[in-house]
Protein backbone atom coordinates (compact mmCIF):
# COMPACT_ATOMS: atom_id res chain seq x y z
CA UNK A 1 0.00 0.00 0.00
CA UNK A 2 2.63 2.44 1.13
CA UNK A 3 4.85 1.32 -1.71
CA UNK A 4 2.34 2.29 -4.32
CA UNK A 5 2.16 5.78 -2.91
CA UNK A 6 5.91 6.03 -2.91
CA UNK A 7 6.17 4.96 -6.52
CA UNK A 8 3.37 7.23 -7.63
CA UNK A 9 4.77 10.27 -5.91
CA UNK A 10 8.25 9.56 -7.25
CA UNK A 11 6.82 9.33 -10.75
CA UNK A 12 4.95 12.58 -10.30
CA UNK A 13 8.04 14.28 -9.01
CA UNK A 14 10.05 13.14 -12.01
CA UNK A 15 7.30 14.31 -14.33
CA UNK A 16 7.44 17.72 -12.72
CA UNK A 17 11.18 17.97 -13.20
CA UNK A 18 11.17 16.93 -16.82
CA UNK A 19 8.21 19.17 -17.58
CA UNK A 20 9.90 22.03 -15.81
CA UNK A 21 13.08 21.55 -17.80
CA UNK A 22 11.20 21.38 -21.08
CA UNK A 23 9.33 24.60 -20.34
CA UNK A 24 12.39 26.44 -19.13
CA UNK A 25 14.15 25.86 -22.45
CA UNK A 26 11.91 27.95 -24.68
CA UNK A 27 9.55 30.05 -22.67
CA UNK A 28 9.36 33.73 -21.94
CA UNK A 29 7.28 35.37 -19.26
CA UNK A 30 6.10 38.91 -19.92
CA UNK A 31 4.32 40.97 -17.31
CA UNK A 32 3.43 44.59 -16.73
CA UNK A 33 1.63 47.63 -18.08
CA UNK A 34 -1.94 47.36 -19.32
CA UNK A 35 -1.08 50.09 -21.84
CA UNK A 36 1.63 47.99 -23.45
CA UNK A 37 -0.58 44.88 -23.33
CA UNK A 38 -2.00 45.21 -26.89
CA UNK A 39 1.52 45.71 -28.30
CA UNK A 40 2.88 42.69 -26.45
CA UNK A 41 -0.18 40.58 -27.32
CA UNK A 42 -0.05 41.39 -31.03
CA UNK A 43 3.69 40.92 -31.41
CA UNK A 44 3.93 37.73 -29.37
CA UNK A 45 1.13 36.10 -31.35
CA UNK A 46 3.01 36.82 -34.57
CA UNK A 47 6.28 35.73 -32.99
CA UNK A 48 4.89 32.44 -31.70
CA UNK A 49 3.36 31.74 -35.09
CA UNK A 50 6.72 32.31 -36.75
CA UNK A 51 8.59 30.29 -34.11
CA UNK A 52 6.52 27.26 -33.15
CA UNK A 53 7.62 25.65 -29.91
CA UNK A 54 8.31 28.93 -28.14
CA UNK A 55 5.96 29.57 -25.24
CA UNK A 56 5.33 33.15 -24.24
CA UNK A 57 3.03 33.89 -21.35
CA UNK A 58 1.72 37.41 -20.95
CA UNK A 59 -0.09 39.10 -18.11
CA UNK A 60 -1.10 42.64 -17.24
CA UNK A 61 -1.31 44.12 -13.77
CA UNK A 62 0.34 47.46 -14.34
CA UNK A 63 3.77 48.94 -14.90
CA UNK A 64 4.69 48.78 -11.22
CA UNK A 65 3.62 45.16 -11.01
CA UNK A 66 5.82 44.30 -14.00
CA UNK A 67 8.88 46.02 -12.57
CA UNK A 68 8.25 44.33 -9.22
CA UNK A 69 8.13 40.95 -10.96
CA UNK A 70 11.37 41.74 -12.79
CA UNK A 71 13.06 42.57 -9.50
CA UNK A 72 11.72 39.37 -7.93
CA UNK A 73 12.94 37.50 -11.04
CA UNK A 74 9.48 36.07 -11.70
CA UNK A 75 9.32 37.56 -15.19
CA UNK A 76 11.79 37.72 -18.08
CA UNK A 77 10.43 40.90 -19.58
CA UNK A 78 8.62 43.67 -17.74
CA UNK A 79 6.55 46.02 -19.86
CA UNK A 80 6.13 49.55 -18.63
CA UNK A 81 4.44 52.72 -19.79
CA UNK A 82 6.84 54.83 -17.75
CA UNK A 83 10.54 54.95 -17.10
CA UNK A 84 11.72 52.84 -14.16
CA UNK A 85 11.93 54.86 -10.95
CA UNK A 86 15.07 55.59 -8.94
CA UNK A 87 13.76 53.67 -5.93
CA UNK A 88 13.01 50.68 -8.12
CA UNK A 89 16.53 50.72 -9.56
CA UNK A 90 17.94 50.89 -6.03
CA UNK A 91 15.78 47.96 -4.92
CA UNK A 92 16.75 46.01 -8.04
CA UNK A 93 20.43 46.52 -7.32
CA UNK A 94 20.11 45.12 -3.81
CA UNK A 95 18.69 41.94 -5.36
CA UNK A 96 21.34 41.76 -8.08
CA UNK A 97 18.98 42.70 -10.87
CA UNK A 98 20.07 45.19 -13.51
CA UNK A 99 17.08 46.57 -15.43
CA UNK A 100 17.84 47.41 -19.05
CA UNK A 101 15.35 49.52 -20.98
CA UNK A 102 14.17 48.83 -24.52
CA UNK A 103 11.90 51.39 -26.13
CA UNK A 104 9.41 49.41 -28.19
CA UNK A 105 6.83 52.00 -29.23
CA UNK A 106 5.48 55.44 -28.54
CA UNK A 107 2.18 56.26 -27.01
CA UNK A 108 0.24 59.49 -27.01
CA UNK A 109 -2.06 60.34 -24.14
CA UNK A 110 -5.21 61.98 -25.38
CA UNK A 111 -7.90 63.76 -23.39
CA UNK A 112 -11.30 62.43 -24.44
CA UNK A 113 -14.89 63.51 -23.90
CA UNK A 114 -18.29 62.14 -24.80
CA UNK A 115 -19.16 62.55 -28.51
CA UNK A 116 -22.11 64.77 -27.48
CA UNK A 117 -19.75 67.31 -25.92
CA UNK A 118 -19.20 70.34 -28.15
CA UNK A 119 -15.70 71.14 -26.87
CA UNK A 120 -12.98 70.37 -29.41
CA UNK A 121 -9.84 71.89 -27.93
CA UNK A 122 -8.38 72.50 -24.47
CA UNK A 123 -5.06 73.96 -23.44
CA UNK A 124 -2.67 72.18 -21.12
CA UNK A 125 -3.48 74.76 -18.48
CA UNK A 126 -7.25 74.27 -18.80
CA UNK A 127 -6.77 70.51 -18.50
CA UNK A 128 -4.70 71.00 -15.39
CA UNK A 129 -7.33 73.30 -13.84
CA UNK A 130 -10.10 70.81 -14.64
CA UNK A 131 -8.18 67.95 -13.08
CA UNK A 132 -7.34 70.02 -10.00
CA UNK A 133 -11.03 70.70 -9.56
CA UNK A 134 -10.68 74.44 -10.13
CA UNK A 135 -12.76 74.44 -13.30
CA UNK A 136 -15.94 72.49 -12.55
CA UNK A 137 -18.33 73.46 -15.33
CA UNK A 138 -18.01 72.97 -19.08
CA UNK A 139 -19.25 76.54 -19.71
CA UNK A 140 -16.04 77.89 -18.16
CA UNK A 141 -14.10 76.44 -21.09
CA UNK A 142 -16.68 77.38 -23.72
CA UNK A 143 -19.05 74.41 -23.53
CA UNK A 144 -22.57 73.81 -22.29
CA UNK A 145 -23.69 74.60 -18.76
CA UNK A 146 -22.93 71.13 -17.41
CA UNK A 147 -20.93 69.92 -14.44
CA UNK A 148 -17.60 68.35 -15.36
CA UNK A 149 -17.12 64.78 -14.18
CA UNK A 150 -13.39 64.24 -13.95
CA UNK A 151 -12.29 60.69 -14.61
CA UNK A 152 -8.75 59.56 -14.01
CA UNK A 153 -6.74 56.37 -13.89
CA UNK A 154 -5.69 55.04 -10.50
CA UNK A 155 -2.90 56.97 -8.86
CA UNK A 156 -0.56 54.04 -9.33
CA UNK A 157 -1.07 53.48 -13.06
CA UNK A 158 1.65 54.37 -15.54
CA UNK A 159 -0.82 56.42 -17.58
CA UNK A 160 -1.63 58.43 -14.46
CA UNK A 161 2.05 59.11 -13.91
CA UNK A 162 2.46 60.27 -17.49
CA UNK A 163 -0.59 62.51 -17.16
CA UNK A 164 0.92 63.90 -13.97
CA UNK A 165 4.18 64.50 -15.80
CA UNK A 166 2.67 66.20 -18.87
CA UNK A 167 -0.33 68.03 -17.45
CA UNK A 168 -0.52 68.21 -13.68
CA UNK A 169 3.16 68.88 -12.99
CA UNK A 170 2.83 67.50 -9.44
CA UNK A 171 -0.42 69.35 -8.68
CA UNK A 172 -2.93 67.08 -6.96
CA UNK A 173 -5.86 65.58 -8.82
CA UNK A 174 -9.11 66.59 -7.12
CA UNK A 175 -10.39 64.00 -4.64
CA UNK A 176 -13.74 64.17 -6.44
CA UNK A 177 -12.20 62.60 -9.52
CA UNK A 178 -13.39 59.12 -10.27
CA UNK A 179 -10.42 56.78 -10.24
CA UNK A 180 -10.98 53.82 -12.53
CA UNK A 181 -8.85 50.74 -12.74
CA UNK A 182 -8.25 50.30 -16.48
CA UNK A 183 -8.16 52.06 -19.84
CA UNK A 184 -11.15 49.97 -20.87
CA UNK A 185 -13.23 51.15 -17.91
CA UNK A 186 -12.41 54.74 -18.84
CA UNK A 187 -13.69 54.25 -22.39
CA UNK A 188 -16.94 52.73 -21.12
CA UNK A 189 -17.44 55.52 -18.59
CA UNK A 190 -16.84 58.36 -21.06
CA UNK A 191 -18.81 56.76 -23.88
CA UNK A 192 -21.88 56.67 -21.66
CA UNK A 193 -21.49 60.00 -19.90
CA UNK A 194 -21.82 63.40 -21.56
CA UNK A 195 -20.47 65.17 -18.45
CA UNK A 196 -17.23 63.26 -18.42
CA UNK A 197 -13.64 63.91 -19.36
CA UNK A 198 -10.86 61.33 -19.20
CA UNK A 199 -7.50 60.58 -20.76
CA UNK A 200 -6.48 57.52 -22.70
CA UNK A 201 -3.52 55.94 -24.41
CA UNK A 202 -3.87 56.42 -28.19
CA UNK A 203 -4.40 52.67 -28.66
CA UNK A 204 -7.62 52.79 -26.67
CA UNK A 205 -9.31 55.73 -28.43
CA UNK A 206 -12.22 54.48 -30.53
CA UNK A 207 -15.38 55.87 -32.07
CA UNK A 208 -17.36 55.78 -28.83
CA UNK A 209 -15.37 58.70 -27.40
CA UNK A 210 -14.26 62.04 -28.83
CA UNK A 211 -10.56 62.89 -28.69
CA UNK A 212 -9.76 66.54 -27.92
CA UNK A 213 -7.09 68.71 -29.48
CA UNK A 214 -4.45 69.91 -27.06
CA UNK A 215 -3.24 73.48 -27.55
CA UNK A 216 -4.82 73.31 -31.01
CA UNK A 217 -2.92 70.21 -32.09
CA UNK A 218 -4.74 67.06 -33.08
CA UNK A 219 -3.19 63.92 -31.69
CA UNK A 220 -2.32 61.43 -34.38
CA UNK A 221 0.43 58.98 -35.17
CA UNK A 222 2.11 61.70 -37.26
CA UNK A 223 1.98 64.50 -34.71
CA UNK A 224 3.09 62.16 -31.93
CA UNK A 225 6.01 60.90 -34.05
CA UNK A 226 7.12 64.44 -34.81
CA UNK A 227 6.73 65.34 -31.11
CA UNK A 228 4.47 68.19 -32.19
CA UNK A 229 1.72 66.69 -30.02
CA UNK A 230 2.80 67.47 -26.46
CA UNK A 231 1.70 64.38 -24.55
CA UNK A 232 3.64 61.55 -26.12
CA UNK A 233 5.77 59.07 -24.23
CA UNK A 234 7.95 56.02 -24.73
CA UNK A 235 6.71 52.53 -23.97
CA UNK A 236 9.30 50.18 -22.57
CA UNK A 237 10.21 46.58 -22.18
CA UNK A 238 12.68 45.98 -19.37
CA UNK A 239 14.95 42.98 -19.03
CA UNK A 240 17.40 41.91 -16.35
CA UNK A 241 20.75 42.71 -17.97
CA UNK A 242 21.07 42.55 -21.74
CA UNK A 243 18.53 39.99 -22.91
CA UNK A 244 19.70 36.60 -24.11
CA UNK A 245 18.15 33.71 -26.00
CA UNK A 246 14.49 33.85 -26.90
CA UNK A 247 13.84 37.06 -24.97
CA UNK A 248 16.49 38.86 -27.02
CA UNK A 249 15.09 37.47 -30.26
CA UNK A 250 11.58 38.49 -29.26
CA UNK A 251 12.53 42.07 -28.39
CA UNK A 252 14.46 42.30 -31.64
CA UNK A 253 11.34 41.14 -33.43
CA UNK A 254 9.20 43.78 -31.71
CA UNK A 255 11.62 46.49 -32.82
CA UNK A 256 11.88 45.14 -36.37
CA UNK A 257 9.87 46.60 -39.25
CA UNK A 258 7.47 43.67 -39.00
CA UNK A 259 6.97 44.13 -35.26
CA UNK A 260 6.48 47.87 -35.64
CA UNK A 261 3.81 47.21 -38.27
CA UNK A 262 1.89 45.40 -35.53
CA UNK A 263 2.53 48.30 -33.15
CA UNK A 264 0.95 50.67 -35.67
CA UNK A 265 -1.94 48.26 -36.27
CA UNK A 266 -2.71 48.17 -32.53
CA UNK A 267 -3.04 51.95 -32.66
CA UNK A 268 0.30 52.95 -31.16
CA UNK A 269 3.04 55.08 -32.61
CA UNK A 270 5.85 53.05 -34.21
CA UNK A 271 9.52 53.79 -33.56
CA UNK A 272 10.40 54.03 -37.20
CA UNK A 273 11.14 57.58 -38.33
CA UNK A 274 11.39 58.80 -34.78
CA UNK A 275 14.89 60.21 -34.57
CA UNK A 276 15.09 60.20 -30.80
CA UNK A 277 14.17 56.53 -30.44
CA UNK A 278 17.69 55.56 -29.49
CA UNK A 279 18.30 58.22 -26.89
CA UNK A 280 17.60 55.96 -23.88
CA UNK A 281 20.61 54.52 -22.09
CA UNK B 1 -3.33 -1.36 17.73
CA UNK B 2 -6.24 -1.63 20.09
CA UNK B 3 -9.51 0.25 19.84
CA UNK B 4 -8.65 2.87 22.41
CA UNK B 5 -5.45 4.00 20.73
CA UNK B 6 -7.27 4.14 17.39
CA UNK B 7 -9.92 6.32 18.95
CA UNK B 8 -7.30 8.64 20.36
CA UNK B 9 -5.43 8.88 17.10
CA UNK B 10 -8.60 9.62 15.19
CA UNK B 11 -9.55 12.24 17.75
CA UNK B 12 -6.25 14.06 17.30
CA UNK B 13 -6.42 13.87 13.52
CA UNK B 14 -9.77 15.61 13.60
CA UNK B 15 -8.47 18.11 16.11
CA UNK B 16 -5.67 18.88 13.67
CA UNK B 17 -8.13 19.50 10.85
CA UNK B 18 -10.14 21.80 13.07
CA UNK B 19 -6.95 23.59 14.00
CA UNK B 20 -5.95 24.29 10.39
CA UNK B 21 -8.45 27.09 9.87
CA UNK B 22 -7.50 28.65 13.20
CA UNK B 23 -3.81 28.56 12.31
CA UNK B 24 -4.44 29.97 8.85
CA UNK B 25 -6.52 32.81 10.28
CA UNK B 26 -3.84 33.48 12.88
CA UNK B 27 -1.12 33.68 10.24
CA UNK B 28 -3.19 35.98 8.04
CA UNK B 29 -3.90 38.32 10.95
CA UNK B 30 -0.24 38.24 11.91
CA UNK B 31 0.99 39.22 8.45
CA UNK B 32 -1.76 41.82 8.11
CA UNK B 33 -0.50 43.51 11.26
CA UNK B 34 3.18 43.02 10.46
CA UNK B 35 2.80 44.72 7.07
CA UNK B 36 0.29 47.35 8.14
CA UNK B 37 1.39 48.57 11.55
CA UNK B 38 4.66 50.27 10.45
CA UNK B 39 2.60 52.99 8.73
CA UNK B 40 1.73 54.35 12.16
CA UNK B 41 5.37 55.31 12.55
CA UNK B 42 4.79 57.68 9.63
CA UNK B 43 1.31 59.01 10.46
CA UNK B 44 -0.57 58.96 13.74
CA UNK B 45 -3.57 56.67 14.10
CA UNK B 46 -5.80 59.73 14.37
CA UNK B 47 -4.45 61.32 11.18
CA UNK B 48 -4.78 58.02 9.39
CA UNK B 49 -8.38 57.35 10.35
CA UNK B 50 -9.69 60.91 10.39
CA UNK B 51 -7.43 62.41 7.72
CA UNK B 52 -9.41 63.84 4.82
CA UNK B 53 -6.83 63.45 2.06
CA UNK B 54 -5.84 60.21 0.37
CA UNK B 55 -2.83 61.01 -1.86
CA UNK B 56 -0.59 58.00 -1.32
CA UNK B 57 1.59 58.42 -4.40
CA UNK B 58 2.44 62.10 -4.09
CA UNK B 59 5.46 63.60 -2.47
CA UNK B 60 4.93 64.16 0.43
CA UNK B 61 2.14 61.56 0.56
CA UNK B 62 -1.00 61.97 2.65
CA UNK B 63 -2.62 58.89 4.12
CA UNK B 64 -6.04 60.00 5.37
CA UNK B 65 -8.66 57.31 4.91
CA UNK B 66 -11.73 59.02 6.41
CA UNK B 67 -13.39 59.47 2.98
CA UNK B 68 -12.79 55.79 2.28
CA UNK B 69 -14.33 54.73 5.61
CA UNK B 70 -17.33 56.98 5.01
CA UNK B 71 -17.64 55.52 1.51
CA UNK B 72 -17.64 51.96 2.82
CA UNK B 73 -20.12 52.66 5.61
CA UNK B 74 -22.61 54.61 3.54
CA UNK B 75 -22.66 52.04 0.74
CA UNK B 76 -23.07 49.20 3.25
CA UNK B 77 -25.79 51.00 5.18
CA UNK B 78 -27.84 51.80 2.10
CA UNK B 79 -27.38 48.25 0.81
CA UNK B 80 -28.67 46.96 4.16
CA UNK B 81 -31.69 49.25 4.03
CA UNK B 82 -32.53 47.83 0.61
CA UNK B 83 -31.64 44.20 1.29
CA UNK B 84 -33.17 43.62 4.74
CA UNK B 85 -36.84 44.14 3.87
CA UNK B 86 -36.44 42.22 0.61
CA UNK B 87 -34.45 39.39 2.16
CA UNK B 88 -36.56 38.98 5.29
CA UNK B 89 -39.87 39.25 3.49
CA UNK B 90 -38.71 36.75 0.87
CA UNK B 91 -37.77 34.41 3.72
CA UNK B 92 -41.19 34.84 5.36
CA UNK B 93 -42.92 34.11 2.09
CA UNK B 94 -40.82 31.02 1.44
CA UNK B 95 -41.03 29.66 4.98
CA UNK B 96 -44.62 30.44 5.86
CA UNK B 97 -46.79 31.29 2.90
CA UNK B 98 -45.59 29.85 -0.39
CA UNK B 99 -47.01 26.59 -1.75
CA UNK B 100 -44.50 23.79 -2.11
CA UNK B 101 -43.88 24.17 -5.86
CA UNK B 102 -43.23 27.93 -5.74
CA UNK B 103 -41.09 27.46 -2.65
CA UNK B 104 -38.77 25.07 -4.48
CA UNK B 105 -38.37 27.42 -7.45
CA UNK B 106 -37.81 30.50 -5.30
CA UNK B 107 -35.24 28.78 -3.13
CA UNK B 108 -33.17 27.60 -6.04
CA UNK B 109 -33.36 30.98 -7.76
CA UNK B 110 -32.12 32.73 -4.62
CA UNK B 111 -29.32 30.20 -4.30
CA UNK B 112 -28.43 30.90 -7.91
CA UNK B 113 -28.24 34.60 -7.11
CA UNK B 114 -25.81 33.77 -4.31
CA UNK B 115 -23.69 31.83 -6.76
CA UNK B 116 -23.38 34.68 -9.28
CA UNK B 117 -19.74 35.83 -9.42
CA UNK B 118 -19.46 39.37 -8.11
CA UNK B 119 -17.61 40.50 -11.22
CA UNK B 120 -20.67 39.62 -13.29
CA UNK B 121 -22.89 41.70 -11.02
CA UNK B 122 -20.33 44.49 -11.19
CA UNK B 123 -20.36 44.39 -14.95
CA UNK B 124 -24.14 44.51 -14.92
CA UNK B 125 -23.97 47.59 -12.66
CA UNK B 126 -21.41 49.29 -14.86
CA UNK B 127 -22.90 48.67 -18.28
CA UNK B 128 -26.63 48.55 -17.60
CA UNK B 129 -27.55 50.15 -14.26
CA UNK B 130 -25.14 53.11 -14.50
CA UNK B 131 -26.31 54.49 -17.88
CA UNK B 132 -29.92 53.85 -16.91
CA UNK B 133 -29.56 55.74 -13.60
CA UNK B 134 -27.80 58.56 -15.38
CA UNK B 135 -30.38 58.98 -18.13
CA UNK B 136 -33.40 58.57 -15.87
CA UNK B 137 -32.36 61.02 -13.18
CA UNK B 138 -30.12 63.20 -15.38
CA UNK B 139 -27.11 62.69 -13.12
CA UNK B 140 -23.50 63.66 -13.80
CA UNK B 141 -22.46 60.05 -13.22
CA UNK B 142 -24.12 56.66 -12.94
CA UNK B 143 -21.22 55.16 -11.02
CA UNK B 144 -22.37 56.25 -7.57
CA UNK B 145 -23.50 55.25 -4.09
CA UNK B 146 -27.00 54.25 -5.14
CA UNK B 147 -25.77 52.02 -7.93
CA UNK B 148 -23.18 50.29 -5.74
CA UNK B 149 -25.72 49.83 -2.92
CA UNK B 150 -28.30 48.26 -5.18
CA UNK B 151 -25.78 45.76 -6.53
CA UNK B 152 -24.43 45.02 -3.04
CA UNK B 153 -28.00 44.54 -1.82
CA UNK B 154 -28.49 41.96 -4.58
CA UNK B 155 -25.48 40.12 -3.18
CA UNK B 156 -26.60 40.37 0.44
CA UNK B 157 -30.19 39.22 -0.18
CA UNK B 158 -29.36 35.50 -0.55
CA UNK B 159 -27.36 35.53 2.70
CA UNK B 160 -30.08 37.35 4.62
CA UNK B 161 -32.90 35.38 3.10
CA UNK B 162 -31.50 31.88 3.58
CA UNK B 163 -30.36 32.43 7.18
CA UNK B 164 -33.66 34.13 8.09
CA UNK B 165 -35.51 31.25 6.51
CA UNK B 166 -33.67 28.76 8.71
CA UNK B 167 -34.54 30.89 11.72
CA UNK B 168 -38.21 30.90 10.75
CA UNK B 169 -38.25 27.13 10.30
CA UNK B 170 -36.77 26.75 13.77
CA UNK B 171 -39.78 28.42 15.38
CA UNK B 172 -41.62 25.53 17.07
CA UNK B 173 -44.89 24.38 15.67
CA UNK B 174 -46.61 24.73 19.07
CA UNK B 175 -46.22 28.51 18.98
CA UNK B 176 -48.08 28.74 15.71
CA UNK B 177 -50.74 26.30 16.79
CA UNK B 178 -51.26 28.15 20.04
CA UNK B 179 -51.61 31.41 18.13
CA UNK B 180 -54.16 29.98 15.71
CA UNK B 181 -56.02 28.41 18.58
CA UNK B 182 -56.45 31.81 20.13
CA UNK B 183 -58.10 32.95 16.93
CA UNK B 184 -55.21 34.93 15.43
CA UNK B 185 -55.11 35.28 11.65
CA UNK B 186 -52.14 34.10 9.61
CA UNK B 187 -50.84 37.67 9.33
CA UNK B 188 -51.13 38.27 13.07
CA UNK B 189 -49.37 34.99 13.76
CA UNK B 190 -46.48 35.84 11.45
CA UNK B 191 -45.99 39.39 12.74
CA UNK B 192 -46.64 38.87 16.43
CA UNK B 193 -45.52 35.32 17.11
CA UNK B 194 -43.19 33.92 14.47
CA UNK B 195 -41.13 37.04 13.76
CA UNK B 196 -40.34 37.81 17.42
CA UNK B 197 -39.50 34.17 18.04
CA UNK B 198 -37.10 34.15 15.08
CA UNK B 199 -35.64 37.56 15.85
CA UNK B 200 -32.32 36.19 17.04
CA UNK B 201 -31.68 34.30 13.82
CA UNK B 202 -32.91 37.17 11.65
CA UNK B 203 -30.57 39.64 13.36
CA UNK B 204 -27.68 37.27 12.76
CA UNK B 205 -28.73 37.10 9.13
CA UNK B 206 -28.74 40.89 8.83
CA UNK B 207 -25.32 41.23 10.45
CA UNK B 208 -23.78 38.57 8.24
CA UNK B 209 -25.36 40.22 5.21
CA UNK B 210 -23.77 43.52 6.23
CA UNK B 211 -20.40 41.88 6.78
CA UNK B 212 -20.70 40.42 3.30
CA UNK B 213 -21.46 43.86 1.85
CA UNK B 214 -18.69 45.76 3.60
CA UNK B 215 -16.00 43.32 2.52
CA UNK B 216 -17.19 42.99 -1.07
CA UNK B 217 -14.52 44.28 -3.43
CA UNK B 218 -15.22 43.72 -7.09
CA UNK B 219 -18.61 45.41 -7.14
CA UNK B 220 -17.50 48.58 -5.37
CA UNK B 221 -14.36 48.70 -7.50
CA UNK B 222 -16.45 48.61 -10.64
CA UNK B 223 -19.53 50.67 -9.83
CA UNK B 224 -18.86 53.01 -6.89
CA UNK B 225 -16.95 55.45 -9.09
CA UNK B 226 -13.79 55.64 -7.01
CA UNK B 227 -13.73 59.27 -5.85
CA UNK B 228 -11.88 59.60 -2.54
CA UNK B 229 -14.01 62.50 -1.28
CA UNK B 230 -16.77 62.70 1.34
CA UNK B 231 -19.99 62.40 -0.68
CA UNK B 232 -22.50 65.27 -0.60
CA UNK B 233 -25.40 63.34 -2.02
CA UNK B 234 -26.41 59.75 -2.61
CA UNK B 235 -25.61 60.21 -6.28
CA UNK B 236 -21.95 61.07 -5.70
CA UNK B 237 -19.09 58.67 -6.35
CA UNK B 238 -17.26 57.13 -3.42
CA UNK B 239 -14.21 54.94 -2.98
CA UNK B 240 -14.88 52.23 -0.40
CA UNK B 241 -11.91 50.65 1.37
CA UNK B 242 -11.78 47.28 -0.43
CA UNK B 243 -11.81 49.09 -3.80
CA UNK B 244 -8.81 51.16 -2.78
CA UNK B 245 -6.85 48.12 -1.74
CA UNK B 246 -7.70 46.17 -4.86
CA UNK B 247 -6.99 49.05 -7.24
CA UNK B 248 -3.72 50.19 -5.72
CA UNK B 249 -2.04 47.15 -4.22
CA UNK B 250 -0.81 45.89 -7.58
CA UNK B 251 1.31 48.96 -8.11
CA UNK B 252 2.36 50.00 -4.64
CA UNK B 253 6.13 49.50 -4.28
CA UNK B 254 6.87 46.66 -1.83
CA UNK B 255 6.99 47.81 1.84
CA UNK B 256 6.64 51.48 0.89
CA UNK B 257 4.42 53.82 2.88
CA UNK B 258 1.65 53.31 0.35
CA UNK B 259 1.90 49.52 0.67
CA UNK B 260 1.79 49.70 4.46
CA UNK B 261 -1.13 52.12 4.36
CA UNK B 262 -3.09 49.66 2.19
CA UNK B 263 -2.41 46.89 4.70
CA UNK B 264 -3.50 49.25 7.47
CA UNK B 265 -6.78 49.76 5.59
CA UNK B 266 -7.01 45.97 5.68
CA UNK B 267 -6.62 46.13 9.46
CA UNK B 268 -9.45 48.67 9.69
CA UNK B 269 -11.65 46.44 7.54
CA UNK B 270 -10.72 43.45 9.67
CA UNK B 271 -11.85 45.26 12.81
CA UNK B 272 -15.07 46.38 11.15
CA UNK B 273 -16.03 42.84 10.09
CA UNK B 274 -14.94 41.55 13.50
CA UNK B 275 -17.24 44.11 15.07
CA UNK B 276 -20.13 43.00 12.85
CA UNK B 277 -19.55 39.38 13.80
CA UNK B 278 -19.28 40.07 17.53
CA UNK B 279 -22.38 42.24 17.36
CA UNK B 280 -24.25 39.49 15.50
CA UNK B 281 -23.21 37.08 18.22
CA UNK B 282 -24.34 39.46 20.96
CA UNK B 283 -27.69 40.13 19.32
CA UNK B 284 -28.40 36.48 18.74
CA UNK B 285 -27.71 35.77 22.41
CA UNK B 286 -29.77 38.68 23.59
CA UNK B 287 -32.87 37.70 21.61
CA UNK B 288 -32.35 34.00 22.15
CA UNK B 289 -35.51 32.04 22.76
CA UNK B 290 -35.12 29.67 25.64
CA UNK B 291 -36.61 26.27 24.99
CA UNK B 292 -37.48 24.52 21.78
CA UNK B 293 -37.19 27.68 19.66
CA UNK B 294 -33.47 27.95 20.15
CA UNK B 295 -31.51 28.16 16.89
Amino acid sequence: MFNIFKKASLGLLMLCFTAGAAVAAESIVIKGSTTVLPVAQGTLEAYMKANPGVQISLSGGGSGEGVKALIDKTTDIATSSREIKKEEIALAETKGVKPVAHVVAFDAIIPVVNPKNKITNLSTDQLSQIYQGKITNWKEVGGEDLKIVVISRDSSSGTFESWDHFVMKKAKVTPKAQMLASNGALVTAVAKNRYAIAYLGIGYVNKSVKPLQVNGITASIQTAMSKEYPFSRELYMYTNGEPTGEAAKYIKFVKSAEGQKIVAKEGFVPLVDVKKAGKKK
Amino acid sequence: MNRQTKEIIIKYIFFLFALVSVIVLGLIVFSLFREGLPIFGKVSVKDFIFGMEWYPTYDPPSFGIFPLIVGSLIVTLLATVIAVPLGVMAAIYIAEIAPQAIKEILKSVIELLAGLPSVVLGFFGMVIVAPWLQDTFDLPTGLNIVNASVILALMAIPTISSISEDALYAVPREYKEASYALGATKFETIVQVILPAAMSGISTAVMLGMARAIGETMVVLMVAGGAAAIPESLFDSVRPMPASIAAEMGEAPFRSGHYQALFAIGIVLFFLTLFFNLFADYVSHKFRQIGSGTL
